[in-house]
């Protein structure tokens, strides 16, 4: 008590080293609590085995034009359609004014006849039909999300709806011409 | 305080040692309560009766219950079909959620009608909007546990609405996934945070009843307890009213539970989560219908999304929004008149929540949206300063003794 009343007369400013030590363990306290937190956050992230799932291997042979197969990855529905000369053909002439979220098709596709997307609406998550022959497909041709009324074009374009981006296209690379591996 | 004199010897050796029995004489027995409370003040007992109900079966559930996604949709079959009085408990448990909503919202709305958020007892309501918000927390992560197709795509675009977030949100998406969709550690953790939730409220509860009885409660008139002759205990009067009022609830509860338990469900929660395919029309419980209708309202995901949390944060600024010096609408005729056009709004709103978001519901939904919103932020503050408030009684029991000066 009594050196603490003297620290505090020494210094004028009413700065005192005491200040300092309060400072400094405050600080290496929030540090502290910082790092204790981190585990916890990080514990709910996607595990080691989570992760090690992430890849799928997918044979295309059977699949013929104008068809589309969904396959899962991650837990997720992909969608891989093999396109028509049409649906080709419209997807590459759309002008990229037109669209939301402007993309060539050329860069959302390895080869042109086989388009694969995350089949999942990039609105709230639900998965776009347009995969069987029955569904409907939207005003454009490709695919149509009924959540929220999403229409996606042949390419996996957003053209109208609230669904701000294109459907995903995952990492991809073809093994062969007919096997091909995502993630 | 003196210490009451008990009559029995225990009691008083326990009460010396742990004031308890001081505790609830005081809290219940001495605490003065304004003697014109109208049934509208039976919400609160009532919504804390059936958190206890809700917290009771959800134990009980949780007994025979599996939270993985390959057994959860079987293990509420089993619960439904072979556990002794499995069916009662989970309809109560499942029914208990909604009548919980309903019992709340009303208790909210008797708030906004009488003024009970004007000072001093504005954070008694702050912890209301609180505890409003763990709520629909913990009902969402309920439903998600049976695992139907409504559970698995009702979590799937509400988690989703996180991604909505610039930068981070996809992060922030994946994180409360622990994956990359809705799956198994997803019902996992939500299974957890279902079980935590309530307790939570519990806790809540116990700082909403603290804040309560620091004042006391307010009532129909809106004017201050003068003196004695404006209050009666609580107990045995008001515990007497509201266990009447209780019976009458317990009827309607049971008259759904046991005639009509899936009056509120979806028959697409009897069908087990497909992560594939995504039901026709996807609408989550009633009782987020305007909230979900305020999403849809807008066209932009991110403002949607910030419209649909600013419907419910606007309700912790209500105390100074509302300007008015007097506190109960019933001196207020024309705050009276647009606060029932606030309740047909929620009504509207969630009517559209519950249809498909074409034609004329997109345009019902935006103006009810907007209505909601310019009732906040616009109505409460200018109404308050321009409307004239009819002249206050002088005191709770003033109308009562000399009816014709009450009315003046
Ligand atoms: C604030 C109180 C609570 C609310 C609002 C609430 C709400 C809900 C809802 C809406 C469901 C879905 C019902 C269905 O469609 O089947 C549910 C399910 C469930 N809840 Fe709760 N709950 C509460 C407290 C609890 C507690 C304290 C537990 C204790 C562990 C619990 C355990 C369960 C279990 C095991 C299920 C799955 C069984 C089922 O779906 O019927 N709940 N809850
Ligand atoms: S989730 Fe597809 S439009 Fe909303």
């Amino acid at each position: 008590m009594a050196e603490a009343a003297t620290a505090t007369k020494g210094h004028a400013d009413g700065e005192t080293r005491r200040d300092f030590i309060y400072l400094a363990a405050a600080g290496m306290g929030a540090v502290g609590a910082a790092a204790t937190v981190w585990p916890f956050i990080s514990f709910m992230n996607p595990s080691a085995d989570v992760l090690a799932l992430s890849t799928s291997e997918v044979d295309l042979k059977p699949v013929q034009e104008g068809m589309s197969i969904t396959v899962t990855w991650r837990g997720k529905p992909v969608f891989v359609r093999r396109r028509t000369k049409a649906e080709i053909d419209t997807a590459a002439a759309a002008k990229l004014g037109d669209l939301p979220d402007p993309q060539p098709d050329a860069a959302r596709v390895k080869k042109p006849e086989w388009l694969i997307l995350v089949g999942v609406c990039t609105h709230l998550g639900c998965v776009p039909l347009g995969q069987k022959s029955a569904d409907p497909k939207g005003e454009y041709g490709g695919w149509f999300c009924p959540c929220h009324g999403s229409h996606y074009d042949t390419s996996g374009r957003i053209r109208k709806g609230p669904a701000p981006k294109n459907l995903e296209v995952p990492p991809y690379a073809f093994l062969d011409d007919t096997t091909i591996r995502i993630g | 305080m003196a210490a009451p004199a008990f009559k029995n010897a225990l009691v008083r050796w326990i009460d010396h040692r742990l004031p308890v029995f001081t505790f609830l004489q005081h809290e219940l027995h001495e605490y003065p309560t304004p003697k014109n409370l109208s049934y509208w003040w039976n919400f609160g007992s009532l919504a804390g009766i059936v958190l206890v109900v809700m917290i009771l079966t959800g134990i009980f559930l949780a007994m025979h219950y599996t939270p993985h996604t390959a057994f959860a949709f079987d293990s509420i079959e089993r619960i439904m079909r072979d556990v002794n009085y499995g069916w009662l408990i989970r309809y109560i448990h499942m029914n208990g959620g909604s009548f919980f909503f309903i019992v709340v919202y009303i208790h909210i709305f008797r708030g906004l009608y009488y003024g009970s958020y004007k000072a001093p007892r504005e954070l008694l309501w702050i912890i209301g909007v609180v505890i409003l918000l763990l709520m629909m927390a913990t009902a969402f992560m309920g439903y998600v546990l049976p695992w139907g197709q409504m559970s698995f795509w009702g979590a799937t675009v509400i988690t989703n609405l996180f991604s909505a977030i610039p930068l981070i949100g996809d992060g922030i998406v994946t994180w409360l996934w622990g994956g990359f969709s809705v799956d198994n550690p997803t019902l996992n953790r939500f299974y957890s945070l279902h079980y935590l939730l309530p307790f939570l409220i519990v806790g809540a509860v116990l700082l909403h009843l603290m804040a309560l009885h620091r004042f006391g409660s307010s009532n129909p008139l809106g004017i201050d307890v003068k003196g004695p002759q404006d209050s009666i205990p609580f107990h045995p009067f008001y515990t007497a009213k509201d266990a009447f009022g209780l019976g009458i609830f317990l009827i309607a509860f049971a008259g759904v539970v046991f005639f009509a338990p899936n009056l509120f469900g979806e028959p697409d929660n009897y069908i087990r989560a497909d992560p594939l395919v995504t039901p026709p029309h996807i609408v989550p419980e009633w009782y987020f219908l305007p909230y979900y209708a305020i999403l849809r309202a807008i066209p932009n995901k991110l403002l949607g999304v910030i419209a649909m949390f600013g419907s419910i944060l606007v309700l912790f600024i209500v105390p100074w929004l509302d300007t008015a010096r007097v506190r109960s609408a019933k001196f207020r005729p024309t705050y009276r008149k647009f606060f029932w056009v606030l309740v047909v709004d929620c009504v509207v709103l969630g009517y559209v929540g519950a249809n498909p978001p074409d034609g004329w519901f997109i345009v019902t939904g935006q103006v009810a949206t907007a209505y909601y919103f310019f009732h906040f932020l616009i109505l409460m503050p200018v109404l308050g300063l321009v409307e004239r408030p009819l002249p206050l009684p002088h005191s709770i029991s003033a109308p009562v003794l000399k009816p014709a000066e009450g009315k003046a």
